[in-house]
């Protein structure tokens, strides 16, 4: 009984003085200098060409920065949650709890020997690193953060998310070719097909969520789910988009191209030191990122309760979001066995992009029909939660609907498998090897 | 605002590489590299044309997105014959290919 | 916003300027070709930035995501699955001279001929209101505007997609 009330305040107790201070620091950072940087330049005397430039180059720095600290943490979080899960504690020697792990490693890596393999193109070797980190960050820029605070709100939003996805996949093109060592290139081929080819049921399902907002631009969408988020819409929207960011990132269980046993054919394997560095906290920032863009495109971004009167807590809603999905996609690298690369292959080309297209086809006329219905919440109650139920109904019985089609597929296609299996004849799931001797 | 004929100039400039690239380069692949700049070229001319001549009417926006589709098809295209060219005679120099000159 | 009278819009019309010709040279002269196929990639960069600063941020965004994120890679493996064994060969063909004087001629002619007496007056656009990617997309499915190219289009890319397949695979 004492152990439930204790526990009970370790939780409340830290939740309680957070939002404290939350409303507090709000409330002082509201009515400042803080808020109208360029004001407060301009009033104290200087040019306002320059002063826009400054206040400008000091949101690009800003904007930049926050997910390269951000990667710290994660790299902490990262090992203690798989080490809970496998049962172990986890880093707790370097600091309180294992805080400043991440430092030591960075420390480390910082010192080891910066070397160039022998006969690899300079150039590209030492900007594959940084294209791959650039790709990521870019897509920072059109992040909303909180009502107020982003980088720019560009018309074409999420499909400036899809381009500068698309440059990562160079990137590591660039690091297998300029290693001058053709197991990396080899790694680098693979890792590109499975890139290249989970963008297609990834653009695909980030069009519904276009659909149902009426716009591309990020800030768009994110004001678009003030009724009703996007997730109870379009589950299976964001069930790809949650399966294909993870397959696009390379993080289990799609990561054949990273595992420890495929090591020596990976595409990274000639790079140690800081640029070893820069591609691992690439792939956590990416990760990060992703679960970034899952709550502002399915579950509402920065919206809650008194969020437009107080900016940061609508940064905080937007952290608690992402880190539930953060934590969601560690769960499942931690959980799940890793697939094979024709298997990969496989399920995308045979069943999530099929299933995409469905999804879009059938979202498209059903939307079509609520609008025609009168089913539709006008747009004076768009914010509206309960005008918005009608709409989402109709949406999530749709979606329903395909979900419970395709698994009666699947079961009848898993039943005949098993059948022929029975009766003596071999599938395709099972690899029969090969011949020894051979 | 950048006038309209520093627009055209550049895409002028970057026609007249790219049809240099094509006339004199002996690699199959880099012709078709030239190619694609020519391309790119005349997708700058008709949106530069748009905005300054009908930025109402769709027309050269849509122009161009179909450049894209046609350029895209292309290179696929061209990029698989080379391939298979290479794997029956394992070069790509275009002066190797001549079983059909007189 | 000016600064003095170079304005943001000039600086940025020659970054992308030296990064699209710059790159277009760096592709018909280079002797690498995985380099060529790197200044491909930083001049289609470079279109792009003209696409945004000409009001189309739809077109930049797939300028990046079709030319570089799937024809640049495309490029890429193609340079990489065909290197000859020897280096040797030369870059250029024997009417090297020939094609660089009518490549010049050809821009003299274009620029001094067509462009400036035309449209050298020009300073501005028509109007600065300009139709959105909203307008684009009825565009190309609204039944009197573009829907039937649209379609052609796409029987185009299937019929190109099959027909890549099919020259490149293996024989069996």
């Amino acid at each position: 009984m004492d152990r439930t009330i204790g526990t009970l305040i370790k939780i409340a107790v830290p939740i309680v003085i957070g939002v404290v201070v939350i409303l507090i620091l709000n409330s002082i950072t509201s009515a400042s200098c803080l808020n109208d940087f360029e004001g407060c330049l301009v009033d104290g005397g200087m040019d306002t060409d320059l002063a826009g430039l400054i206040a400008i180059s000091l949101g690009v720095v800003l904007v930049a920065t926050f997910p390269l600290l951000v990667t710290i943490l994660l790299i902490w979080i990262e090992r203690k949650f798989a080490a809970r899960i496998q049962d172990r504690i986890g880093p707790n020697r370097v600091g309180p709890i294992g805080l400043v792990q991440p430092l030591a490693d960075v420390v480390k890596l910082l010192g080891k020997e910066d070397i160039t393999p022998a006969g690899a193109d300079k150039w590209l070797y030492n900007a594959s690193p940084v294209m791959m980190v650039m790709s990521v960050l870019l897509i920072w820029a059109v992040m909303p953060l909180t009502p107020y605070h982003y980088g720019i709100d560009l018309e074409i939003g999420i499909l400036y998310f899809i381009a500068v996805a698309s440059i990562g996949t160079l990137a590591v093109i660039m690091a297998g070719w300029s290693s001058n060592n053709k197991y990396a290139l080899l790694g680098a081929f693979r890792v590109v097909a499975q890139l290249i080819s989970y963008e297609v049921p990834l653009a695909l399902a980030l069009l519904v969520p276009v659909m149902l907002a009426g716009s591309m631009s990020m800030v768009g969408i994110v004001e678009a789910q003030a009724g009703m988020w996007f997730l109870f819409s379009a589950p299976i929207a964001a069930f790809l988009f949650f399966i294909s960011s993870q397959a696009e990132t390379g993080r289990a269980p799609f990561d054949l191209l990273e595992a420890e046993s495929e090591l020596v054919a990976g595409y990274n394997i000639e790079y140690s030191g800081m640029k070893f560095a820069m591609f691992f906290a690439g792939e956590f920032m990416h990760v990060f990122t992703n679960g970034v863009l899952m709550a502002v495109i399915f579950t509402g971004g920065w919206y809650g309760p008194f969020a437009r009167e107080a900016p940061l807590l609508a940064f905080t809603y937007l952290m608690l979001k992402s880190g539930f999905w953060y934590l969601l996609s560690l769960l499942m690298r931690n959980a799940l066995p890793r697939v094979r690369i024709d298997q990969l292959m496989t399920f995308n080309w045979k069943f999530l992009v099929p299933l995409s297209i469905a999804n879009l086809l059938m979202t498209a006329f059903l939307l079509k029909l609520v609008q025609e219905g009168g089913l539709a919440p006008s747009p004076e109650e768009a914010s509206d939660f309960i005008a918005n139920i009608p709409q989402t109904v109709v949406l999530f019985l749709g979606n329903v609907a395909l979900a419970a089609f395709v698994m009666t597929l699947i079961r009848n296609q898993g039943r005949e498998e098993r059948l022929a299996e029975d009766a003596g004849e071999p599938s395709d799931l099972t690899v029969t090897p090969a011949p020894a001797g051979d | 605002m950048v006038p309209l004929w520093m627009f055209l100039t550049a895409a002028a400039g970057l026609f007249a590489i790219g049809a240099y690239g094509v006339l004199s380069r002996r690699n199959a692949v880099a012709i078709l590299m030239s190619v694609e700049l020519m391309l790119n070229a005349v997708n700058i001319n008709l949106v530069a044309f748009w905005r300054f001549q009908t930025p109402m009417d769709m027309s050269g926006q849509a122009f161009a997105a179909f450049v894209f589709v046609v350029a895209a098809a292309e290179a696929a295209v061209g990029l698989a014959i080379i391939i298979s060219v290479y794997r029956g005679r394992r070069s790509v120099t275009v002066d190797d290919v001549d079983l059909l000159r007189w | 916003m000016t600064f003095g009278d170079l304005t943001y819009e000039a600086f940025a019309f020659g970054f992308f300027t030296i990064l699209t010709l710059g790159g277009a040279l760096g592709v018909v002269a280079n002797r690498n070709l995985v380099r060529g196929a790197v200044w491909l990639i930083v001049s289609l960069f470079g279109v792009a930035g003209y696409f945004v600063l000409l009001s189309a941020p739809f077109l930049a965004a797939v300028q990046v995501l079709v030319y570089i994120g799937a024809i640049g890679i495309l490029f890429t493996f193609a340079v990489m699955l065909t290197r000859s064994m020897t280096n040797l060969n030369e870059r250029y063909n024997q009417q090297w001279w020939i094609a660089a004087v009518t490549s010049i001629a050809l821009f003299g002619m274009l620029v001094l001929l067509v462009i400036l007496p035309v449209f050298g007056e020009q300073e501005t656009a028509v109007s600065d209101v300009v139709a959105t990617t909203a307008d684009l997309g009825v565009a190309l499915v609204s039944g009197d505007a573009y829907v039937l190219p649209f379609e052609v289009a796409s029987l185009l890319l299937t019929a190109a997609m099959i027909g890549a397949i099919v020259i490149a695979r293996e024989e069996e």
